[in-house]
């Protein structure tokens, strides 16, 4: 029997439980695109047979952070940029738990880029959101790792003389296994996005872009979108890296000429979490490293194991 | 005590197997029945440049390096840079002689390789006319030579250690025992053929030196370790089963032996991109039940800090190690020093809140690294072991019987379901983990995948079941409580009968020394000295750093008219904790400084304080004198 015996409950699960009665409303600004990421996320889970329970989403600092203030699970709302490492970690302890990570595009392309970059090197079988409104929201307005070439703001007066960070590129480069792109004014697609990316063994990473009415585009601006996969001009093989790699830089180039590209851009279902492969080469053992906190059992001790070594 | 004890430095240059070689000779000896202790002295450099390693033995116990050393085994540098007109570093083919030369004592034995050691470098170093002025015994032997026509080159090391037993007059057994245990085959039968032909070819000199190995013998099984080995062996049997870390000198042995082991005994450890991701990593792993540690050096620590003031507000256990070097910066990556204390007890945003630990030598090291475990997840704070190259590094003999202890994987406050079950929720059904109302201030905590535990973690201030708030009350109720948790790890340690300070010395001694960490048992070796010399002086070594132990500390000040706080730092650190934390004392306290890389030697202590007792100057090595206020 699993200590944890929230872990692989099988049952009907209604999307309404993912709604913490402890804090039901955001307090993102009205047609702020966060909403639709925490509507996809919750439509989501049902699809997926995840309970809040045994469910860890682990977030960053912005208003992204804050998803886990709104979504009803475990939540970590860490510190900026980190959410990766803690998240990774929280899997590799208990790899039974659903493990999802969100942040926005300054907190993961930006403060966090270092380990946005070898989590996606491992493969860790978790999913990752990265709310992509290209701004600093919450600090009003600044300049962000995606805002584009010559974006003004109080912080750029002369506009950024930086290309923006191509995030599905990089996420490529650094060897993400699912990698894709959805907005928040396709909630159809989001909602599927996010089932596809919560299903596949490895590191999903869906770059989501957030409108911010505020500071920056609203929704209009993200409209219309084009989903690659239903478009006439692509036929991309999401399993062919090359292929996948070009598209990629298309998407990320036009999404700053106005036209808004999503879908579906890389999946490789073969490739072995970091978890197997640790697994498979004995460096981590096959029962959950956290069940044996709470279980009988004995434990082993320097003395049997390594002091002979030392006389 | 001298008289009795051999100290032996072995010198070559890095890459050169000095430290393993220093390793066997040293257990040899300790399996004869000596108690041993080793110094390491090594530079930022993967190949070449004068590094050496002192071994100390004596039938006496020896818990400190010694002052200088009596016998050079000189092999010389196999990788050193050529020499060059205006080049800072000089000769640096020769530097293992000359350099240890200028430490060796007056009637000291100097064995060197001839096979390395040309005539023309000897005469340049005028080493026979220093022999002369310093009473020196000096044995030129060709190990390279011997190692060469016997095995390969490398083996001069046994060579060398072959033809020093020769000198002492010890003999070859344990040494030979060493080598069928640790290799086979043509290597094995080489290295036993270099060891014995040396030993035959040394034992033909005609002996002037009286040194010999002591003879000794131990009542119970003795194991050979360094500091670095206690905490993780202490990591390992309090249940720790997750380590994350990124290498960084001194730090990287501690790393190292967790990441050998953790798989063996059920664990994982990760290598990360950084030490940010280390410590986050670490309190990812705790916070979904498993015990975890990560730690590192002074820079890679300084990346910690943001994680640290997570893991104090989110109240997720944590256990960090911290091997101090020398600083600033980069400083000197593999020299000691004791100049981090104040950036570990005060580092990351906000009042810290926080248990620092500073063992004062490898029992403590293990003792301690115990206490925090059990101090950091039963009271869900983060506890910092801070200790330094020099502790991390040298190696010891202690007793077998010391590792014969029960495991303690407790979680601490950390409920089954069934207790969640039990506990206090929220209406909307979040588990309320961060209750404003615990005596104790610990709010037991709940782990993601049990059911009906659910809260928010936040590095926000939060609520009971962890949303974040900025409501004015609840602010204060959470800090307030967070606070007390500390004030209960001091009442807790306080009432402890195994208190971390050590006492040495007469307890009626009017003149005191305060020490902590690594320097404790260097500087309780010097008070025994001093007393022998006729001083009356105490000391005591401190190893809560905070909680600061108030009352222990305060009651040895008042014994005494005046003390010398020593410690490795050019500001003296600890000195300005002790006062802060006590409100008083400045014109009791001196300080005895060191920070040129060379932990202390007794006999430096010695002489700093004798001077101090003067009002002057310590004259010899690169110590500082400070006088108390108003002095």
């Amino acid at each position: 029997m699993s200590t944890f015996t929230a872990i692989g409950e099988d049952r009907e699960i209604d999307q309404e439980e993912f709604t913490p009665g402890v804090e039901p409303q955001a307090t993102w600004c009205p047609g702020c695109g966060d909403f639709g990421v925490l509507k996809a996320l919750k439509g989501a889970m049902p699809e997926v047979g995840r309970t809040p329970d045994e469910t860890l989403l682990v977030t960053g600092i912005g208003c992204s952070g804050k998803l886990s203030s709104y979504f009803e699970s475990y939540g970590f709302h860490s510190i900026h940029g980190r959410a990766l490492p803690v998240a990774r970690a929280a899997k590799l302890a208990n790899p039974g738990l659903e493990v999802i990570a969100a942040g926005g595009d300054g907190d993961g392309y930006g403060i966090g880029g270092n380990h946005f970059m070898h989590t996606a090197r491992e493969n860790h079988d978790m999913t990752y959101i990265v709310f992509n409104n290209e701004i600093f929201g919450l600090t009003k307005g600044q300049t962000s790792p995606t805002s584009p070439k010559g974006h003004e703001s109080k912080t750029q007066p002369h506009g950024s003389a930086k290309d923006p960070v191509r995030p599905m590129s990089l996420s490529l480069a650094s060897g993400a296994s699912y990698v894709a792109r959805t907005a928040a004014v396709n909630p159809r697609q989001a909602q599927e996005i996010l089932v596809e990316a919560i299903q596949h063994d490895g590191f999903a990473h869906i770059d989501f872009l957030t409108q911010c009415p505020t500071w920056n585009k609203d929704a209009k601006e993200y409209v219309p979108y084009t989903d690659i996969q239903d478009s006439d001009e692509f036929d991309l093989d999401t399993g062919d890296r090359r292929e996948a790699a070009e598209t990629m830089y298309e998407a990320e180039s036009r999404l700053y000429e106005g036209e808004v590209l999503t879908g579906r851009f890389y999946h490789d279902p073969d490739r072995p979490s970091y978890g197997e492969e640790k697994r498979a080469q004995g460096d981590v053992p096959e029962e959950p490293v956290a069940e044996r906190y709470f279980e009988d059992g004995e434990w082993e001790r320097t003395a049997d194991r390594l002091i002979d070594r030392h006389t | 005590m001298t008289d009795q004890t051999l100290m032996w430095r072995i010198a070559g240059g890095s890459g050169d197997g000095i430290d393993s070689t220093s390793q066997n000779f040293a257990k040899a000896l300790m399996r004869s029945g000596l108690n041993v202790f080793t110094h390491r002295h090594y530079p930022s450099r993967i190949r070449g440049g004068h590094t050496y390693v002192e071994v100390r033995a004596s039938n006496e116990p020896v818990r400190s390096r010694g002052d200088g050393f009596n016998f050079l085994l000189a092999l010389g540098d196999s990788f050193a840079r050529s020499e060059q007109d205006g080049a800072y570093y000089g000769n640096e083919k020769v530097k293992p002689l000359t350099e240890s030369l200028a430490d060796l004592n007056e009637g000291g034995v100097v064995l060197y390789d001839t096979g390395f050691f040309e005539e023309a470098d000897i005469a340049e170093i005028r080493l026979e006319e220093r022999a002369e002025e310093n009473g020196w015994h000096v044995y030129p032997m060709d190990l390279r030579g011997l190692a060469r026509e016997h095995g390969r080159e490398v083996m001069r090391n046994t060579a060398g250690v072959g033809a020093a037993a020769a000198l002492l007059g010890q003999d070859t057994g344990y040494f030979e025992e060493l080598v069928r245990e640790a290799m086979s085959g043509e290597v094995m039968e080489a290295n036993l053929t270099i060891l014995e032909m040396a030993y035959e070819q040394a034992s033909e000199f005609e002996f002037s030196h009286d040194l010999r190995v002591p003879t000794g013998g131990h009542d119970t099984d003795q194991a050979l370790m360094s500091g670095s080995n206690a905490i993780a062996y202490a990591a390992l049997d309090s249940g720790c089963r997750f380590i994350a870390g990124y290498p960084m000198t001194p730090w990287t042995d501690v790393f190292t032996i967790m990441s050998q082991n953790l798989s063996e005994f059920g664990g994982v450890a990760e290598q990360v991109e950084d030490e940010i991701a280390a410590a986050s990593l670490a309190i990812g792993a705790s916070h979904a039940g498993v015990k975890s540690m990560s730690g590192s050096s002074g820079g890679g620590f300084a990346l910690m800090s943001e994680p640290l003031g997570l893991a104090e507000m989110t109240e997720t256990p944590l256990v960090l190690v911290e091997a101090m070097r020398a600083g600033p910066s980069t400083g000197m990556p593999t020299k000691t020093e004791q100049a981090d204390l104040e950036h570990v007890l005060y580092t990351s945003q906000g009042d810290s809140n926080r248990v620092v630990f500073a063992p004062g030598n490898l029992e403590e090291a293990y003792e301690q690294t115990r206490t925090a475990f059990q101090v950091a997840y039963d009271y869900q704070i983060p506890a910092i072991l801070l200790y330094d190259q020099k502790l991390g590094g040298e190696m010891r003999n202690v007793d077998v019987d010391f590792f014969d202890r029960e495991p303690d994987p407790s979680l601490g406050a950390t409920l089954t379901e069934e207790e969640i079950s039990e506990a206090a929720h929220h209406e909307s059904g979040k588990f309320e983990r961060y209750r404003h109302d615990p005596d104790d201030g610990v709010s037991p905590r709940s782990v993601p995948g049990q059911t009906g535990g659910r809260f928010l973690a936040s590095g926000n201030e939060h609520n009971a079941v962890g949303h974040i708030s900025e409501d004015p009350d609840n602010r204060k109720a959470q800090m307030d409580r967070r606070v007390r948790k500390l004030e209960r790890v001091r009442a807790e340690l306080d009432d402890s009968e195994h208190s971390h300070q050590t006492h040495h010395g007469p307890a009626d001694a009017d003149l005191g020394m305060l020490v902590w960490g690594s320097q404790q048992d260097t500087v309780f070796e010097a008070v025994d000295r001093l007393n022998a010399a006729g001083h009356e002086v105490k000391a005591l070594g401190v190893s809560d750093m905070l909680p600061y132990p108030e009352t222990e500390v305060r009651g040895f000040l008042e014994s005494v008219r005046e003390c010398v706080v020593v410690e490795m730092n050019a500001t003296g650190q600890f000195r300005g904790l002790t006062q802060k934390e006590l409100g008083q004392y400045g014109e009791k306290l001196a300080s005895l400084l060191k920070y040129d890389g060379e932990a202390f030697e007794p006999g430096e202590v010695v002489e700093g304080f004798e001077s101090s007792i003067d009002g002057g100057q310590p004259a010899a090595g690169n110590m500082r004198f400070v006088p108390a206020a108003g002095d």
